[in-house]
């Protein structure tokens, strides 16, 4: 029963963690960028969902009606003052450009919050509904809930509107697709901001679920990365996959085994996953075909 | 909560590594030439009216420069207070600071400058577990007893030597008293117990779970989990599966708020909660885990401004006079600086001499001395073996302190914690 109780943990929290790894793949997938600011972005989305519930008691899901919006701002700002002016070796300056970006935001946010760790504590954060000896805390129902619609919205965004067929165009062949007229620059800049929303949201969850403080990123965006290097960088749906793989192997070997052992086993069958597919469970390859 | 066993400084890059290497290697062999004729127990500094040196060496810049600067602050507390009531032997207290930017590198280097450059009589501890094994190694080599009071890892006193004495209460120490008060006072349960693979919390852990065993309480559930875990819900179920009554974490602050988190929402209470950090962050505490659910939970703690121990009071305002702030801004690196020079200036003015080997001889006869942070009796490997640490209990809303009882302005403990949401 312990085990299919850490399954279910697994699963509900894995859809979350594909939360905030989906906006990682999908600038991937167009931009060919690694958005090292990722975590940081993450914690961003949890410190802005803790502000407005602290300050102004909206409650962080409510509030992410405020939170997405402003943190799509800022993923098109950071694109068109940041990477769009790059003109060289874009891909690596890119990278090193969104490390600066998560840098700078690590120190606003030590400054304006300091690092004593924080909290968003809602009256349904600690309930929980119980069937048999199996619990469902209710804030992972919720979260996984959130992340099935949010992620369910931004593949119907990717495979059923013309914006979607201008964005895997981008992702299929950036110069072909400015040839037939697709402005990639939009493109890239509403990819980028659509992954920093989703950030918002995966941010929301954490700080619903975790005290945190600026430093917490570190974790997350090692965590996000080999998500998304299990799933394959650029794909949605095997980012979801990835999530939940990983974290109900960690959870199935923690009260097996050992949770020492939970991540090194993860990284373990990564590691095989990788030798058999290099490009991940569905990587570009993978994507591009569908 | 200060943990003795602090991660080390980041990493250096290759070259700066190469560098500090050779220039500890141009030091080492320096000092070596120069101690040929310091090596060996130190007899004083000649004239009986001298003053006693003491070299320390402290980390005033790098990773541990916040700690380094309230351990210094603390030492010069100690010397303040002692030569303001005679000094030790009639001869005033002189300290030697030397900055070792918080490197395990330099802090060996420190130690040769103090030892054959500077000829001190004493040295004492630097901070934290990282320089003090090295430090101590250094000390060891010319016969000179390290007492130090922030270099509690279990990696200190692994290490064989005879020289090194921690008045503080050591890793494995940390949750004695709250062990002994459970022995005490409830019949044998059975325990789940998580911990951080620290290598502070883990022993700290393992000490209050060896202890119990042996007096009859049954482990049921032992899980360790790595620093970077950030989902404590298999753990948590674990232990909720268990219905173990007593539950004891070894957790830093954000674990800690989690543990609390998931055992709500596995609908667990347990009857008794310790965890080794996270209780004691006070208002943090509250925001994370709700004022409803905090009633019970126990946390331990090595000192505190308002506790009665020998010449607590004294240092508390000797301290603010010299220093400003508050007493519960008090880092408790000032307590265990401090407790280190009355342990050495004790057991000098019973011996009556500055001899280093009459001095280990002497601390290793089993012999209590008293300090801020409570009794101090060595045992062989030197942790301190009397050690008393405090626990703290949350009660209506408010941190107490509950152990041991009759120091300070204890509370009576609340034995069986009160149901989630219950506040109490």
């Amino acid at each position: 029963m312990l085990v299919l109780q850490a399954i279910i943990d697994g699963v509900l929290v894995g859809g979350f963690y594909a939360l905030m790894a989906g906006g990682l793949t999908l600038v991937f997938g167009v931009m060919d960028i690694v958005n090292f600011a990722q975590g940081i972005l993450v914690v961003l989305g949890a410190y802005l969902s803790y502000a407005l519930y602290a300050h102004l008691n909206i409650d962080p899901f409510l509030g992410l009606l405020i939170t997405i919006p402003v943190m799509f701002v800022i993923g098109i700002a950071v694109y068109w003052s940041m990477i769009k002016p790059i003109k060289r070796d874009r891909v690596i300056m890119s990278l090193l450009t969104m490390f600066a970006v998560g840098t700078v935001v690590e120190g606003i946010l030590d400054y304006i919050f300091t690092s004593n760790l924080v909290a968003i504590h809602t009256s349904y954060r600690d309930s929980s509904v119980q069937v048999g000896s199996l619990v469902f805390p209710n804030i992972y129902l919720y979260a996984f809930a959130m992340s099935v619609v949010l992620l369910g919205g931004v593949y119907y965004l990717l495979y059923r509107t013309r914006f979607g067929r201008s964005l895997r165009a981008s992702m299929q062949n950036p110069t072909a697709a400015r040839l037939v007229g697709i402005n990639t620059d939009w493109v890239s800049a509403f990819t980028l901001g659509i992954g920093v929303g989703l950030a918002a949201a995966g941010g929301m969850v954490f700080g619903l679920t975790n005290s945190f403080d600026a430093a917490s990123s570190y974790d997350l965006i090692s965590r996000l990365l080999a998500i998304v290097i299990f799933g394959g960088f650029g794909s949605l749906s095997g980012a979801l996959i990835a999530s939940i793989v990983m974290l109900v192997i960690q959870d199935v070997v923690a009260v097996v085994w050992s949770a020492t052992w939970g991540q090194t086993t993860f990284y373990l069958v990564l590691v095989l996953v990788l030798l058999l597919r290099p490009q991940g469970l569905l990587g570009r390859k993978a994507v591009r075909a569908q | 909560m200060k943990f003795h066993g602090k991660p080390g400084p980041r990493p250096r890059t290759r070259t700066a590594a190469l560098w500090t290497a050779g220039v500890a290697a141009v030091a080492l062999v320096i000092a070596g030439c120069s101690s040929s004729s310091s090596s060996g127990s130190s007899s004083g500094s000649g004239s009986s009216t001298a003053p006693i040196t003491v070299g320390i060496s402290v980390s005033l810049s790098g990773d541990f420069s916040g700690d380094g600067l309230a351990t210094k602050q603390g030492y010069e507390t100690w010397a303040a207070y002692q030569n303001a009531h005679g000094g030790i032997l009639g001869r005033q207290v002189k300290l030697t600071f030397l900055s070792d930017g918080s490197s395990p590198t330099q802090v060996i280097t420190n130690y040769q400058k103090l030892i054959t450059v500077n000829h001190v009589d004493f040295v004492m501890g630097p901070y934290s577990t990282l320089l003090t094994k090295p430090a101590s190694a250094i000390a060891n080599r010319y016969n000179y007893v390290m007492i130090e009071g922030i270099g509690g890892g279990p990696s200190v006193f692994s290490q064989g030597l005879h020289n090194v004495f921690d008045v503080s209460a050591s890793a494995s120490f940390q949750l004695i008293t709250f062990a002994k008060w459970l022995v005490a006072t409830q019949q044998p349960e059975t325990i789940a117990y998580a911990a951080m693979t620290d290598p502070f919390l883990q022993p700290m852990l393992d000490g209050a779970r060896s202890y119990l065993t042996a007096h009859g309480f049954k482990s049921v559930v032992y899980k360790l989990y790595p620093l970077e875990t950030t989902d404590f819900t298999p753990i948590a179920s674990a232990i909720a599966a268990s219905k173990a009554p007593v539950v004891v974490l070894g957790t830093m602050p954000p674990d800690g708020y989690a543990f609390v988190q998931d055992l709500i929402q596995d609908k667990f209470s347990p009857k008794v909660l310790v965890e080794a950090s996270g209780p004691d962050q006070g208002s943090a505490f509250i925001k994370a885990v709700g004022a409803s659910n905090t009633g019970g939970i126990m946390v331990p703690n090595t000192w505190y401004p308002g506790s009665t121990y020998y010449q607590n009071t004294a240092m508390v305002q000797l301290y603010l006079k010299k220093f400003g702030g508050t007493a519960d801004n008090i880092s408790a690196d000032v307590a265990e600086a401090f407790s280190s020079g009355q342990v050495l200036a004790q057991a000098i003015s019973h011996l009556k001499s500055t001899s280093n080997s009459a001095l280990e001889s002497y601390l290793h006869s089993g012999v209590t001395f008293q300090s801020v942070q409570g009794p101090v009796k060595f045992l062989a490997d030197g942790e301190n073996g009397a050690a008393t640490p405090f626990v703290f209990q949350w009660q209506n809303g408010t941190l107490q302190d509950v152990l041991p009882t009759g120091v300070g302005t204890t509370k009576p403990v609340v034995a069986v914690k009160p149901a989630w949401g219950a506040k109490g």
